[in-house]
């Protein structure tokens, strides 16, 4: 696939917001990308112009933000609606290996729905959350730089060296990542899921404030067993430039996610 | 038929905002509180007069929508 054909859609509800940001970074690099909003996706009081399918796209993001107000639970009404109305659509299309991202509020949008941790293959989305993303252990708003071993590669960070720590900075209340038990983290270590694990400036797994939320075994991200689903608490976009970084590089940490993305896309499709 | 619905961490869950509460009462001298569990209540008034069904509904609203069953339990109250 032609850098030109590929399209992106960045989801959109009422209190999502950083799909702006999200857009942009991959405009940037070449590709078609624009915020839909998810009601394009089924309703017909939308003028046919601005209708959707997800089969228009070659990549969908859930970005950050507050969708439907953190109501009920981070994610959890947004995920609701995702399947009363397009988790058929999700499923095949997750199947086909397209890609799918959940940043933030995203990846409990991606948790709550059930498409992570995404151990069957052939059943993308289970009936029921499988893990959760619940209130941090400082019982606060956690917004700051954080620091990410890159363990495990997926399609979103396949250009990036296995090792290299990379700095997204968090910004989450609810982002202590809560297994129902210890077998979960068995199968996610196995199949090689864990993408991500916060670290202190020496790059050991340690504590508060370098796990900002108290996650079990410093997860920050994780991808499905396939690969192609990813979601992870801290924010690429925001470092998606290297002055918001306070560097004189063009490109930020967050740029490798974007561009392996597409890299697969060009590949792959 | 209205239904009280409370939606509470299980058991070995961290209730960070419990223990945040916690720590504040104590701070503020009540030194005799133990514990602190944060749970959360919607009351659903629900166009049925048949508790059966009720129940059932409110159920099924639980295990969509308003709990994680890997960290919360429900209970389920009706009511008239």
């Amino acid at each position: 696939m032609e850098l030109e054909e590929i399209r992106v859609a960045v989801l959109r509800i009422e209190g999502t917001n950083c799909e702006e940001e999200t857009v942009k970074a991959f405009k940037n690099l070449g590709v078609n990308a624009e915020a839909v909003h998810l009601k394009q996706f089924y309703s017909d009081t939308i003028k046919e112009s601005e209708q959707r399918s997800l089969f228009d796209y070659h990549c969908l993001v859930i970005p950050g933000g507050f969708s439907a107000g953190d109501y009920v639970r981070a994610g959890a009404i947004l995920s609701a609606r995702l399947k009363s109305v397009l988790r058929r659509d999700l499923e095949i299309f997750i199947r086909e290996g397209y890609p799918v991202l959940g940043i933030c509020n995203g990846f409990q949008v991606l948790v709550e729905l059930g498409a992570l941790p995404g151990f069957d293959e052939d059943k993308p989305i289970s009936e029921k959350p499988q893990m959760a993303l619940t209130v941090n252990e400082s019982a606060r708003f956690e917004c700051r730089p954080s620091l990410l071993k890159h363990e495990n590669k997926c399609v979103f960070t396949n250009l990036l060296d296995l090792g290299r720590i990379v700095m997204f900075p968090v910004a989450h209340a609810e982002g202590r990542v809560v297994f129902p038990n210890d077998e979960v983290l068995d199968r996610l270590v196995e199949n090689r899921q864990i993408v991500f694990r916060y670290v202190d400036e020496e790059g050991k797994y340690a504590g508060y404030p370098w796990n900002p939320n108290g996650s079990v075994f410093n997860i920050a991200g994780i991808c499905n067993v396939k690969g192609n689903v990813f979601g992870l608490m801290p924010h690429p976009e925001r470092v998606f430039w290297g002055y918001q970084q306070g560097r004189d590089d063009v490109y930020g940490d967050g740029a490798i996610v974007f561009k392996s993305v597409i890299d697969y896309l060009k590949k792959n499709f | 038929m209205i239904a009280e619905v409370f939606i509470e961490l299980k058991e070995g869950v961290m209730d960070a905002e419990g223990e945040a509460v916690k720590k504040a009462l104590r701070l503020l001298g009540f030194k005799k509180v133990r514990k602190v569990s944060s749970v959360k209540v919607y009351r659903i008034e629900i166009d049925t007069k048949n508790k059966e069904e009720a129940e059932r509904e409110v159920k099924e609203m639980c295990e969509k929508l308003l709990a994680n069953p890997v960290i919360q339990n429900y209970k389920i109250i009706l009511k008239e």
